[in-house]
């Protein structure tokens, strides 16, 4: 088996909204794949094709070169699925909800509790505590457990680290990474974008469609414009006179410094800076660097928008 | 054959698994098992207590406007047999109205003038019953007791006025004594805890599985159970067969209660009662989850089980006799499960009916099972559309 997932022209509406607009892509065995979008940008509806919870309007999904919809029950039995929303038994304890799924799938955690040992080491002391009682990173962690414990080929995780905390985030990633090396295909999405950079390929998600698919470095070369770095005491002042020049394309604040894209291809960055200069910030540089992964997503982003846009506007 | 065997072992292992989820999460429920457990007690022993149409004393306002000997007897008659209290006495018609009016007499008897010089004269007269019937129920209670007391008065009259036996051309000479088979007390409670019984045991089936499924569905954990393995018969057998046990463990309470406390007798036979009971669940059960699989909340679901459980207890014949009802609702009880079970309760305890005499309402709900419980299978979809 050499791919683990492909969907073919995915779609989905829900009354007048589409969720999801002729998706396709491939996700390949022992592959980290990630699906990177906003809010709202079809993420869900997607996992729950795949994960055989909901039928498609249009187009086919094979997972384990098995149907979503003819071969449901066998793809059952082989992924392990983590909704977006925690979904474990929260009156029931965390042994217990392990136990649970596991003999539900004809498993015993005893045989695979090798594939778990990492991620339920940490959750052993509060075995006996409620699942509904554990911290937002001790859930997600049960959540994954349950979702392994019968060792499936292929891990559906629906946004697993929205709502942790930094620290806990990293480790999840860490246990991703350690189980794709034991031959687990991974499937996962994220709101955030710095995450994208932990995955194999990733995929950019907007409005029910797929934007583009690539590995985290080569995305970056979807970024064709020239992009600075500027950097002056008042910030937010910064932001506000970048946007009113004219040659913007777009300023957004990143970590310490404000990104800046031109318009045009060969913008020099002694231009901007002696511009800014003239506007009152004395103390301005302004640095030619190479794009990373988010800056790639916000550039896609405002492509996606503008492209929406015009299909509305050529609709009308 | 051998491995045909073996999977089914293994799928009636997850059953197994299934049941032992659902039993720790009910008896880890705080809130829920005070509400399983004691408070149909609670309201088996209150009900049966208060649901009595038996009318204790009756207060009734006098206008005696006789004033005879005969006029006095006759209200002897009413006071001596403690079910009249007479709380008021007065010679003006409003008065009597007014009583009623205020409530504080449920009955005026009124005496005419010359009402003894015209028995002396003519053999008859007339006096006037006036009966609050607000409460319609009651009203006829009154009278039944009222007219009795008049019968009887009139039966005596011979004796009371030896002057009249001669005139008297008719005398009653059929004595009418009445009798009362399978409950010759008339004691309500036997009657009554039967019936209430039933109602609490559908109260509890039907709204511990009606609030099941859909619960799994509100919290989100049916998503994680829809992408097992699981099929949907093991799901849904895990889901019905606590609250069958349950439902008759409820049962076995509320019979031991019924004779020991209420003392009701039970001429019928356990078996016979616990066979139908064990039907009965399943039809209540299956509705129940009918409900849970095609509501969105718990709330919703809620609703749509307090708008049958109200329809039921009405329809039922517990309170208000069926033959009494409307020709169309008569035939709506026929679809009505907790219809059956309490005549056949009533039936079996009191009247010692066996198997072969209720095998009409037995069939009713064995039909209702079958049906209810394989639309609820059929509307439980792992995959939504």
């Amino acid at each position: 088996m050499k791919q683990a997932v492909v969907a073919e022209g995915l779609s989905k509406s829900f009354g007048a909204v589409e969720a999801l607009k002729a998706a396709s892509f491939s996700v390949s065995g022992a592959e980290l794949f990630g699906l990177i979008g906003a809010d709202g940008a079809g993420k869900t509806t997607l996992f729950r094709i795949l994960a055989t919870l909901l039928l498609p309007d249009s187009g086919k999904a094979t997972l384990l070169d098995l149907d979503t919809v003819a071969g449901y029950r066998q793809i059952r039995t082989r992924i392990g699925y983590m909704p977006g929303r925690f979904s474990l038994y929260q009156d029931l304890s965390v042994e217990e909800n392990l136990n649970f799924f596991a003999t539900v799938f004809g498993a015993t955690v005893e045989e695979n509790y090798e594939l778990i040992r990492d991620i339920y080491a940490q959750l052993e002391p509060f075995r006996k505590r409620r699942a509904g009682q554990l911290s937002g990173g001790m859930k997600q962690k049960l959540a994954l457990s349950c979702a392994l414990v019968h060792r499936p080929e292929l891990l559906l995780l629906d946004e697993p680290t929205t709502g942790v905390d930094a620290v806990s985030r990293q480790e999840f990633w860490q246990m991703l990474r350690r189980l794709k090396s034991q031959g687990i295909t991974i499937l996962v999405s994220t709101p955030y974008m710095d995450e994208a950079s932990l995955c194999d390929r990733v995929a950019f998600m907007q409005d029910g469609r797929i934007l583009a698919i690539d590995t985290p470095q080569g995305i970056t070369k979807l970024f064709t414009k020239p992009l600075f770095a500027v950097r002056a005491s008042d910030k937010h002042r910064l932001i506000i006179e970048l946007r009113s020049f004219e040659h913007t394309r777009s300023a957004y604040a990143f970590g310490s410094s404000v990104h800046y894209t031109d318009r045009r291809s060969d913008a020099a960055p002694e231009e901007l800076a002696a511009w800014l200069r003239s506007r009152g910030f004395g103390d301005a540089t302004v640095e030619r660097i190479a794009p990373g992964i988010e800056d790639t997503f916000m550039a896609l982003m405002e492509n996606g928008a503008a492209q929406s846009r015009k299909e509305e506007a050529g609709d009308g | 054959m051998k491995r045909r065997f073996t999977s089914m072992r293994a799928s009636l292992a997850v059953v197994g698994h299934l049941l032992r989820k659902e039993f720790l999460q009910i008896f880890r429920n705080r809130g829920m098992l005070p509400i399983i457990f004691i408070m149909p007690f609670i309201q088996l022993v209150i009900l049966s207590n208060a649901a009595t149409f038996d009318v204790p004393q009756v207060r009734f306002h006098l206008q005696d406007f006789d004033r005879s000997a005969l006029s006095d007897r006759l209200v002897k008659r009413f006071t001596s047999t403690g079910y009249f209290k007479m709380t008021g006495e007065s010679f003006r018609q409003k008065s009597g109205i007014d009583a009623l009016v205020a409530g504080k007499s449920e009955m005026v008897l009124v005496i005419p003038e010359d009402f003894e010089q015209e028995m002396m004269t003519g053999g008859h007269a007339r006096i006037q019953l006036l009966i609050d019937a607000e409460d319609g129920f009651t009203a006829g209670v009154i009278r039944g007791y009222a007219n009795e007391i008049v019968a009887s008065f009139n039966r005596d009259l011979p004796e009371l006025l030896p002057q009249l036996a001669g005139t008297q051309s008719v005398l009653p000479v059929i004595d009418i004594r009445s009798r009362g088979w399978y409950n010759p007390e008339l004691i309500y409670t036997d009657y009554m805890v039967p019936g209430v019984l039933v109602v609490l045991v559908t109260l509890i089936g039907l709204f511990l599985s009606g609030m099941n499924v859909v619960r799994e569905k509100e919290i989100g954990t049916i998503d994680q159970i829809n992408v097992t393995p699981i099929r949907r018969w093991q799901f849904i057998t895990g889901k019905l067969v606590p609250f069958w046990i349950i439902g008759l463990s409820e049962l076995t309470v509320g019979l031991v209660i019924a004779r020991l406390g209420f003392h009701v007798p039970m001429l019928g036979s356990y078996g016979v009662i616990y066979l139908v009971a064990a039907i009965y669940l399943l039809v209540v059960l299956g509705m129940g989850l009918l409900i849970s699989t095609v509501t969105e909340s718990q709330q919703q679901a809620m609703f749509i089980a307090w708008f049958f459980m109200v329809i039921f207890t009405l329809l039922s014949g517990l309170f208000t006799p069926i033959e009494s009802m409307p020709h169309w609702a008569q035939n709506l009880t026929l679809f009505n499960p907790v219809r059956h079970f309490v005549d056949i309760m009533r039936r079996v305890m009191l009247k010692g009916a066996g198997i072969g005499d209720i095998t009409t309402p037995l069939f009713m709900l064995a039909v209702q099972a079958i049906i209810l419980l394989s639309f609820a299978v059929n509307r439980y979809r792992k995959v939504s559309v």
